[in-house]
């Protein structure tokens, strides 16, 4: 194509700005958890604190926060991918009587937001006995993550081959073993990218851990970063220390699959 | 039902006329499992929703049927009627500010032969994935009285307009939705380039051919050949404006007094705080409401225009 030199130097400019932009509030959170905690550490010296994100860790309890974070992620990903699985084929390779009707329930859970739900889930959940625990903060997003995934799934298995499944039919395969032995270790793409949204959206969930938990007692990592900024108002070490603890295990995940991540929100979003 | 799920041992089935009933069972095996805990935690709360809008409750006692009184409350209680419209004044910033970033910035990523396209279209879209707490609490340090965008005020000899930006009653409100536009950019801009990088490259270099310049082919080529992306954007971001919870909840809490306040956080003061869980169910609903019908009226003139 041909672009003038100007108009090359233009665009380079506006890109530079707008990095430098998306990357500034980051950039200056990782820096404060890397600088001086008081003005006594300081004057010691010696470049970067590491031991902010010890102390941070200790103070604000986020190893009891991060392992709540990964038993709630670990038990919404996998309970509601093999949920999701076993749905979208349904709704993708199989014909049946009422169908159109489910699907369109399952897309309503897409729509709805957590504010619609969350009151009666709080009263109803209490009513149960699941306020509290693990499960309470679980099953909600489990639900949630069943309706996008139900979804995710679907579209997957209504592009994937006909024939394929028509051959492993003829080889004698039931419909289990065409899901679990055929379609699914082809669909590897698919599926990563359905776990990685999936974390994503249940490790930064707040308002429901927030909401399920009055007591505190599972509390999830977010969580733990909202109450410890209120006991450290003045402090911004620590404070941007336990932030970038708490950012990590997905910033991390994306710098290395970042192309799923996108493509996934991306496909997810123009389908709907 | 469970009988789909018997497991391998049902027999090869070659002869489709007479379809067994267990065949026939299949896929509502399949279902089951993800409709139980779909419906259990997420349909009947619905339910619930609406029923819960209903009553006068403090969630404890008895509560007492009030018919539609708690959505009366919800069109005539100023604070409502403020968070409502704090949520409107949130989608400039979630939604047409970043559209317009988006396009520029996409427009150049898209026809400029930018090197380095996947480190830039990574860093844009790095907002995206991290925790909105995290998010807040780094923006809180940005808009802090002695925080960086004061002392940048001060250091280019505009001191006289740094203030405690998320305490001021005027500036609390558009620095909250700045948040938004520097988070929903990236998505925008990602969105946008996957639908401009789909049009065939020959059309712009007609277009040059004939001597149009950078600015007209943007109107008369990129523009009309992505509008279901931009309608795609500004559904996203525009649920993302309404749903604001934890950037309020985090920055201000709703303040300086309720310069700040959104829907999503009144749901959660009034249902967790002040024990009026009617009202809170009720301004739920009127949320969801709301969702689908601005939805509904971006994808109608979404697929009107693209006609």
């Amino acid at each position: 194509m041909m672009i003038s030199r100007a108009e090359r130097s233009a665009n380079y400019v506006i890109l530079i700005v707008f990095a430098a932009f998306a990357l500034f509030p980051l950039g200056s959170i990782l820096a404060a958890a890397l600088g001086p905690e008081s003005a006594s550490v300081a004057r010691e010296g010696g470049g970067l604190h590491w031991e902010n994100f010890a102390t941070a860790w200790t103070q604000g309890q986020f190893g009891r926060y991060m392992t709540t974070s990964v038993v709630v992620s670990a038990l919404v990903v996998s309970v509601a991918l093999v949920c999701s699985i076993m749905a979208g084929y349904a709704f993708g390779t199989m014909r049946f009587r009422g169908e159109q009707a489910l699907f369109y329930l399952f897309l309503l859970g897409i729509m709805v937001p957590t504010e619609a739900i969350i009151v009666p889930l709080y009263f109803d959940l209490r009513t149960l006995g699941l306020t509290n625990t693990i499960w309470g903060v679980a099953l909600p997003q489990i639900a949630q993550s069943i309706a996008f995934g139900t979804y995710w799934m679907r579209a997957y298995f209504k592009s994937s081959n006909v024939s394929i499944m028509e051959a492993a039919r003829l080889d004698g395969a039931g419909t289990h073993r065409i899901l679990w032995q055929v379609l699914v270790p082809i669909g590897r793409p698919a599926l990563t990218t359905l776990v990685l949204l999936t974390f994503m959206w249940t490790w930064n969930e707040f308002l429901i851990p927030l909401v399920m938990s009055p007591s505190g007692s599972v509390r999830t990592a977010p969580l733990g970063l909202a109450f410890f900024q209120g006991q450290h108002v003045q402090g911004t070490t620590l404070l941007a220390a336990a932030a970038v603890l708490v950012a990590l295990p997905v910033v991390i995940v994306y710098l290395f699959l970042q192309r799923h991540f996108v493509k996934g929100m991306i496909e997810g979003a123009v389908r709907e | 039902m469970r009988s789909g799920l018997a497991g391998p041992t049902a027999p090869p089935d070659r002869r489709r006329a007479a379809v067994p009933l267990r065949r026939r069972l299949t896929p509502y095996g399949f279902l089951l499992p993800a409709f139980c805990l779909y419906a259990a935690f997420l349909l009947v709360p619905i339910g619930r929703a609406v029923q819960l809008s209903l009553y006068e409750w403090d969630g404890l006692t008895v509560g007492t049927f009030v018919g539609l009184d708690n959505f009366a409350t919800v069109a005539s209680d100023p604070r409502l009627r403020e968070a409502f419209w704090h949520a409107l004044v949130l989608i400039i910033f979630y939604s047409v500010l970043p559209l317009l970033i988006g396009l520029l910035l996409a427009a150049v990523l898209n026809r400029g032969k930018v090197r380095g396209l996947p480190f830039f279209r990574t860093v844009i879209f790095l907002p995206q994935v991290v925790a909105m707490v995290v998010v807040a609490v780094a923006w809180r340090q940005i808009y802090a009285p002695n925080g960086s965008l004061n002392s940048g005020l001060r250091a280019v000899g505009l001191g006289s307009l740094a203030r405690p930006w998320l305490g001021d009653y005027t500036f609390s409100l558009p620095a909250v939705g700045f948040v938004g536009t520097w988070v929903s950019m990236g998505l925008v801009t990602v969105l946008l380039l996957a639908g401009m990088s789909r049009i065939p490259i020959d059309l712009f270099e007609a277009a040059r051919l004939d001597g149009a310049g950078a600015v007209r082919e943007f109107f008369a080529i990129t523009l009309p050949a992505i509008r279901g992306e931009i309608t795609v954007a500004l559904t996203l971001t525009i649920i993302a404006a309404l749903k604001t919870f934890d950037l309020v909840y985090v920055t201000t809490g709703g303040g300086p007094g309720t310069s700040t306040t959104v829907p999503s956080y009144e749901v959660y003061r009034r249902a967790f705080q002040l024990g009026e869980v009617g009202a809170a169910a009720a301004v739920g609903i009127t949320l969801t409401i709301l969702i689908f019908g601005i939805n509904l009226v971006v994808n109608k003139v979404g697929d009107r225009s693209s006609t």
